[in-house]
């Protein structure tokens, strides 16, 4: 469990707005209506959705709580595959000598190994299994405040992505100019000046 | 707000500075309580790493990378004087008298990693898997508030009228061993 994890990585974020009424019960519908699905969709490259904390490969939430003292805490599990290009290399040499065999040529054309290397794709993919990757979530609601225990680029997008669909709430990546905006007690006039502020040069 | 994307980039600097403001306080002794006043005890420790960059033109970019736990941090004022920028830094935080954090922070992204809490206490039973994840939870939100409230001190300091007297001279001398 990452989270409960010695060491861990995480980025930040800012909830803009509020749900208009019972959060807990929102946040539950947008959890099960956008949860990873049970059975792995054999034909799907990529497929990303949320899972409790406590089961990361059973995305039950009817078993497993969200809730933990005034956190949600819930998981984001992408399970991706990925086909090695080594073995893509070999496959298509086995079915280019076979071509060539059965067609009694000594070359294939290029349109020819476009569609070998698409197909030898096809069933790879479909033979493949997923892997899968869990990304903790801790949100504490009431301060509006939200850690994603991952700095991965790619896993930030599918979160954002996925929490804006789950919860039409928007989560703003917190970085100095978003800490400013939306964390910072300074008045505008002072958010003002923070905004006009040029780089320091040391140098002489 | 600025566009996202937009406001990243023009800012990111206002994040190198803080780390480099850090890294002065630290160096100098700095009283970090006082500064942020805090009414418990705050104290920092530049950790084990620290990496820099200079714009080299052309999107040419110098990158110091000074590691290990003994290692000395001569070749990081030296780039000071050459224009580079503080990215990215370890840091060893205390709370309190027994509460101690490390972690890197990027002044970019303000993303945190290798953070290594307090141990939160329990067994590791299932019955005390919730105390464990409130508290684990506290310790992530006070080290978060304590890097929020000393990146605005900084920037309090940045905008004061008296800047360059109290905050960016001594800087320059501390660079420059003067």
């Amino acid at each position: 469990m990452g989270f409960l994890s010695a060491t861990l990585s995480m980025s930040r974020y800012h909830i803009l707005d509020t749900f208009d009424t019972e959060p807990m019960e929102q946040v539950r519908n947008g959890l099960i209506q956008h949860a990873i699905p049970k059975m792995e969709n054999e034909y799907e490259e990529i497929s990303a959705g949320w899972t409790p904390f406590e089961s990361p490969y059973l995305p039950d939430f009817d078993q497993f709580s969200f809730i933990f003292g005034s956190y949600f805490l819930f998981s984001l599990r992408i399970d991706k595959k990925s086909i090695p290009a080594k073995l893509v290399h070999k496959h298509m040499a086995i079915e280019i000598e076979k071509k060539k065999a059965d067609s009694g040529r000594d070359f294939i054309s290029k349109n020819e190994k476009s569609e070998i290397k698409e197909t030898i794709m096809d069933v790879l993919m479909h033979k493949m299994p997923s892997i899968p990757n869990v990304y903790d979530v801790l949100w504490d609601y009431e301060a509006k405040t939200l850690f994603l225990l991952t700095t991965q680029k790619a896993a930030n997008e599918f979160f954002e992505t996925l929490f804006f669909k789950s919860f039409h709430l928007k989560p703003v990546r917190l970085f100095p100019y978003t800490l400013v905006e939306t964390k910072s007690a300074f008045s505008s006039t002072q958010k003002d000046r923070i905004l006009t502020l040029t780089p320091l040069h040391f140098s002489r | 707000m600025l566009d996202i994307a937009t406001a990243y980039n023009k800012y990111s600097f206002l994040g190198n500075e803080f780390l480099t403001w850090l890294w002065f306080m630290v160096e100098t002794g700095q009283d970090i309580t006082q500064a942020i006043e805090s009414r418990d005890p705050v104290s920092l420790d530049i950790g084990n790493s620290l990496v820099l960059e200079n714009s080299l033109g052309d999107n040419a970019r110098e990158k110091i990378t000074i590691k290990g736990d003994q290692a000395g941090l001569e070749e990081g004022t030296t780039a000071l004087k050459k224009g580079a920028k503080v990215t990215e830094m370890n840091l060893i935080c205390k709370l309190g008298p027994e509460e101690e954090y490390h972690f890197t922070l990027k002044g970019d992204s303000f993303n945190i990693t290798g953070l290594k809490t307090p141990a939160a206490a329990g067994d590791g039973s299932d019955d005390e898997i919730e105390g464990r994840i409130i508290e684990k939870a506290l310790l992530l939100f006070r080290i978060t508030q304590v890097i929020d409230t000393l990146f605005f001190t900084f920037l309090k300091q940045r905008t004061a009228d008296d800047w360059k007297h109290k905050g960016f001279d001594p800087m320059r001398t501390w660079i420059y061993n003067d």
